[in-house]
């Protein structure tokens, strides 16, 4: 097989050169003085062809490509800058593109027209000054304004946050002071992903601590990492200022969120950052895929989903780092706020069912018996699972009472919200009341969502009242319901709803 | 102080040329006596040309078959490479179930490695500039030879030893070096972190630092005998634009290249001594490097890019001084504005030293470092676009002879265009935030600097063959070379273009890992199939240039070309010393075409008539 394929193509060799031989052969045999003039006006009229091929074919292609070309089809950034950066890019992309055919057009069409001919002349044209100060100025001024519309973007996305500026566990609604903070930590061959836990803090790390009960080699001492905790899969809010701190154990690597237009080289003992805000999530990312037919295809991987459905924004690494390079992928998954907070509930066992029983402190909550769960495995940061009550506890098993506290705020949380939702669910209204239902709805959740990411117990208990007020109101509109419907079954769970509010008001 | 110069060389080979004066052919003087003198350890800088050149043709040939084995894997991941194995041995990964055999990720790095390495410093530095640097700057300044003959034989026996490091390391058992061909610390400091950054890295580093000896012993060279030895009348606006690029090409490697060679010696105390030039806070392999603290892997990048960027000016600077010198003669026509051409020339060169950072826009360098380097990298664009629209005016009004090398010199400039009108999108940094590492930037720069480069390298070929060897190349084959080529490259490049606009990243051994990456298996396929069909025109050219230089149509005029510059003027197959009897003297500027209605081209070596001005200026 390999051997007929070198065999044929030495033979198709000879053959052209026999072909190439010939014709030269030929041609001095003819001595045709008129032969140079067809070799002319044939390769001059395969210039003039080419070229219009060539321009139809890049706007075809364009044409064509536009459902992956930044900045037109689903391939739009999915974050604040990212639209930013495709903008300059079309931008550019429309002024190259005069250049590109003039110069292309001019280049083929005066090779056509200036073509060779027997006898003829050509112009003696040395220079031209007026003419090249205008095609000197001309890009000059082009350039310019590229030069200032770009840094002014640049400077723009990369300016560092303001130095009040805090890391917070969800930043508030409209506040420039307030921002995400993860790490991404790039090593042979997969990414670190640190979240800073309740306190919204990072943890200090150092290189020579690392071993294979501290990946990232954290600062046990260090209360801010006691809460850190990893995660294989990027989960972000949607609108909120995220600053990823990007760093490497071992070589470099490369940062890399297509969608999100986000791209910064980790490089070891030299932590990097990049600050972008991601303003469309996974569902909506999807829904968008969702409306074209290249999308509308079985999955690979999954052929009971469409393309679109399995869709996920991608981390990967795009800078040379080994062997593994092509494989440093992690799915990054933008979401609601709400999704985001039950999700960091997930990470940090809010949510975790018990595996003990405890009486809890009377002093802070004390109308109901709670379970509480096991801080140790339940709460997921790299503190507890590895290190707390080990010799290398630089806090002896010291008990992180209001870290515990905090996280079982959440479950009381979860509790309220619970009860406002079945409370809600219970009757039937009409139109008008299930619109002050439904207001009621979003003003406890706003209150316990705040109640939920406080770091101070006193503070959740504070909004945990407030809700509890507005849901005394839902009960007397509910009670208002029941009077009207008379429902029978809705008393026990009446009587349920007024301990509960009587339980809250009472905290 | 020229012409003091001419006469010691004309003594000198006087010397040896008593009793023969009348021979048409020269049998070269007493540094020629034996065969090797005269084939291997030459002096004469028309062999050191054609060793330069046929040695870059090898290393061509061997880095374009390395891209097509890559791009076999790029285009057809899944498909049995068990075939390469009597090729690539044990480096194919075979699956001992279905004895399908697949190319190992460490081995994929390493071809991309050598294939970047290859190209730009031993077949687009040495090969081109080396080449015809060599060759033209005697002939057309006018000089019996370079300065230094000896260090001129010198620059090529260290290339050679460069290319034979480099060949050995190939067959290294850990493989050769793979970690690209920019190779960042600290993956090329670090043996623990990847095979080819054991005894692959250091013979690597060895070979290019015998390549950095190589570049300055030529460009000194080069340089010299630019300035001084130039024939009487030549002063420096008559020279031709060839010479402007090869001078500033060598001053350029000059600055450059021990730059280069600094930031290699750091990385070779880094793996050798445990100094930490380059690294800081890693842990590899199980272990932290505790002493090794306090580097930053950044300063090795400034370093590499210092000479980085300059180096694609080293590159393409000669490719435009060849087109600029090819247009022009089968234009029949004076390039437009030499002045311009010059002064864009010297533009770019200063402007090449202030621009290496936009390779690093995100390395995590400050930031605010960027703006200056915005600037003055879209500043670079404005000289670049005054040689492009003065090329196109030079084939404006001509007489234009279609031939290999003239079509070579239009592909260039078509090549040009578009791989410097991406250059824009790339030298602005809030693109680059998405377009650094994609595909955009493999084909911004293959466009660009490789693709370009060669043509302009073709077009000297085809252009200066008969100078070369007394003979012609074989137009059909060369104008079907051409065609082949043009469409070929763009059928490769083009297409890239989309792939980077889609985010693909660069340097990725397979790209069915990521959903947003693996959509382009046709597009993959097809630029394979388009890279093999390129490479099979390439094929062609080496044939029809061994072919041409024993078989070829024989060189019957003194100037073919109908060129008005001095290396016509020499006989055909001059021996060392170039010219029979006097150096010829200059009169005028080189591109007197077509300015008497009587004559189609003027020689330099001819008089003013009364009155006349030299032409350009």
């Amino acid at each position: 097989m390999g051997l007929t394929i070198v065999l044929f193509i030495i033979l198709f060799t000879v053959f052209v050169v026999q072909i190439g031989k010939a014709r030269e052969l030929a041609s001095i045999v003819r001595a045709d003085p008129g032969e140079e003039d067809e070799i002319n006006k044939f390769h001059a009229g395969v210039g003039m062809f080419f070229m219009v091929a060539f321009l139809l074919i890049c706007v075809w292609s364009f044409y064509h490509y536009i459902p992956t070309s930044l900045g037109w089809g689903p391939n739009t950034a999915a974050s604040e800058h990212g639209t930013e950066v495709d903008r300059l890019f079309n931008v550019t992309l429309f002024f190259t593109s005069i250049v590109f055919f003039l110069t292309h057009i001019a280049l083929f069409w005066f090779g056509w027209k200036y073509r060779g001919i027997r006898g003829k002349k050509a112009t003696y044209l040395a220079h031209n000054e007026k003419l090249e100060m205008v095609w000197m100025i001309i890009p000059a001024i082009v350039m310019a304004f590229l030069v200032i519309d770009g840094l002014d973007a640049w400077n723009n996305i990369m300016t560092d946050l303001p130095e009040e500026a805090q890391s917070v566990i969800l930043p508030a609604e409209g506040s420039d002071n307030e921002f995400i903070e993860i790490e991404a930590t790039g090593s042979q061959f997969l990414w670190y992903l640190r979240y800073p836990g309740r306190d919204g803090k990072l943890g200090t790390k150092y290189f020579t601590q690392i071993n294979s009960n501290n990946p990232l080699g954290q600062t046990w001492t260090d209360e801010k990492n006691i809460d850190d905790f990893m995660t294989t899969e990027l989960v972000l809010p949607k609108d909120k200022k995220v600053r990823v701190r990007i760093t490497a154990r071992d070589v470099l690597h490369n940062f890399y969120i297509r969608d999100m237009r986000v791209k910064m080289d980790a490089v070891p003992g030299m932590p990097t950052y990049f600050i972008f805000t991601p303003t469309v999530t996974t569902d909506s990312m999807r829904r968008r895929l969702s409306t074209r037919p290249e999308w509308q295809v079985p999955d690979a991987n999954d052929p009971t989903k469409e393309r679109w459905e399995t869709y996920n924004y991608e981390l990967a690494c795009a800078e040379l780092c080994g062997r593994g390079h092509y494989s440093m992928r992690n799915i990054v998954r933008i979401v609601e706020e709400d999704e985001y907070l039950d999700w960091l509930d997930a990470q940090e066992g809010g949510k975790i069912q018990v595996d003990s029983v405890r009486v809890f402190d009377p002093e802070t909550f004390e109308e109901k018996l709670y379970v509480v769960p096991n801080t140790k495995g339940t709460i997921k940061s790299q503190y507890f699972s590895k290190i707390w009550g080990t010799d290398d506890d630089p806090f002896k098993m010291a008990r992180h009472e209001s870290l515990e506290a905090l996280v079982l705020n959440k479950l009381y949380i979860g509790e309220d919200y619970a009860a406002a939702k079945e409370i809600r669910n219970s009757y039937e209204y009409s139109d008008d009341e299930f619109r002050t239902s439904a207001q009621f709805m979003k003003d406890i959740k706003v209150l316990l969502n705040k109640a939920r990411i406080s770091n101070d117990v006193e503070e959740a208990k504070e909004l945990r009242t407030q809700s509890a007020a507005l849901l005394k109101e839902l009960t007397s509109l509910t009670q208002k319901v029941e009077e009207v419907t008379d429902d029978t079954q809705s008393n026990g769970l009446t009587l349920n709803t007024t301990e509960t509010s009587a339980q809250d008001s009472d905290v | 102080m020229a012409n003091l110069n001419v006469k010691e060389q004309d003594l000198l080979t006087h010397d040896d040329h008593h009793g023969h004066d009348d021979h048409g052919d020269h049998h070269g003087d007493k540094y020629q006596s034996s065969f090797v003198d005269r084939y291997i350890f030459s002096q004469d800088h028309k062999t050191i040309a054609k060793q330069f050149l046929i040695t870059g043709m090898f290393w061509a040939l061997i880095g374009a078959a390395m891209s097509i084995i890559f791009r076999l894997q790029l285009g057809f991941p899944d498909a049995d490479m068990a075939w390469l194995q009597p090729l690539l041995g044990g480096w194919i990964d075979i699956d001992p179930a279905t004895g399908e055999g697949t190319l190992d990720p460490n081995f994929y790095y390493a071809l991309v490695t050598m294939h970047g390495t290859i190209i730009v410093f031993f077949v687009l530095t040495a090969g081109l500039s080396g080449t015809f640097s060599n060759l033209l700057i005697p002939l057309q300044c006018g000089a019996r030879d370079m300065a230094s003959p000896m260090m001129n034989m010198l620059s090529y026996w260290f290339f050679f030893l460069a290319g034979a490091v480099m060949f050995i390391s190939l067959f290294l058992n850990t493989g050769p070096f793979s970690g690209g061909w920019t190779a960042y610390p600290p993956l090329s400091e670090l043996p623990q972190a990847s095979d080819g950054s054991k005894a692959g890295a250091t013979l690597w580093i060895v070979s290019l630092v015998l390549f950095v000896v190589s570049v300055l012993l030529g460009g000194i060279n080069y340089i010299t005998t630019v300035i001084n030895m130039r024939t009487k009348g030549m002063h420096m606006f008559r020279l031709p634009l060839t010479i402007w690029a090869f001078l500033v090409t060598a001053i350029l490697g000059l600055l450059s290249f021990p730059v280069l060679a600094s930031g290699f010696f750091m990385v070779t105390f880094d793996r050798v001594l445990g100094t930490s030039f380059f690294l800081n806070e890693i842990y590899v392999a199980g272990e932290a490097l505790t002493t090794r603290v306090g580097g930053s892997a950044i300063l090795y990048q400034h370093l590499f890019w210092f000479l980085g960027h300059p180096e694609v000016y080293i590159i393409i600077l000669p490719a435009m001084g060849i087109v600029s010198e090819v247009l022009s003669v089968h234009a029949r026509k004076p390039i437009f504005g030499y002045k311009a051409m010059v002064f864009s020339i010297l533009a770019i060169a200063v402007l090449s030293f202030l621009v290496w950072a936009h390779h690093m826009y995100m390395t995590g360098m400050n930031p605010f470092i960027a703006n200056i380097f915005v600037l003055f990298t879209l500043i670079i664009a404005v000289p670049s676009a005054v040689k492009v629209f003065n090329w196109i005016a030079t084939v404006w009004g001509g007489n234009f002879r279609y031939n290999s090398a003239s079509l070579f010199s239009i592909g260039f400039v078509s090549m040009f265009i578009s791989g410097g009108l991406t250059g824009i999108f790339l030298g602005n940094s809030a693109i680059d935030i998405q377009q650094h590492d994609t595909y955009f930037v493999v084909a911004h720069f293959h466009v660009v600097m490789g693709v370009a480069a060669f043509f302009g390298m073709f077009a000297g070929i085809y252009h200066w063959f008969p100078r070369l060897y007394g003979r012609f190349m074989n137009e059909t084959l060369g104008r079907l070379h051409f065609w082949g080529t043009f469409i070929g490259a763009y059928a490769v490049f083009g297409p890239m273009h989309y792939l980077g606009m889609a985010g693909v990243p660069r340097r990725y051994y397979r790209f069915d890992t990521f959903a947003s990456f693996s959509q382009f298996d046709a597009m993959n396929q097809f630029i394979t199939i388009a890279a093999i069909v390129v490479f099979m025109f390439q094929i062609l050219f080496v044939v029809n240039f061994f072919y041409s230089i024993y078989r070829g149509r024989k060189q019957d005029k003194l100037n073919p070309w109908g060129a008005t510059t001095l290396e016509w003027t020499a006989p055909i197959n001059a021996g060392h010393g170039n010219w029979e009897g006097e150096i010829p003297a200059v009169h005028r500027w080189p591109y007197d075409l077509s300015k008497y209605d009587d004559r189609e081209f003027v020689l330099q070596t001819e008089p003013l008539a009364e009155g006349e001005k030299d032409g350009g200026h």
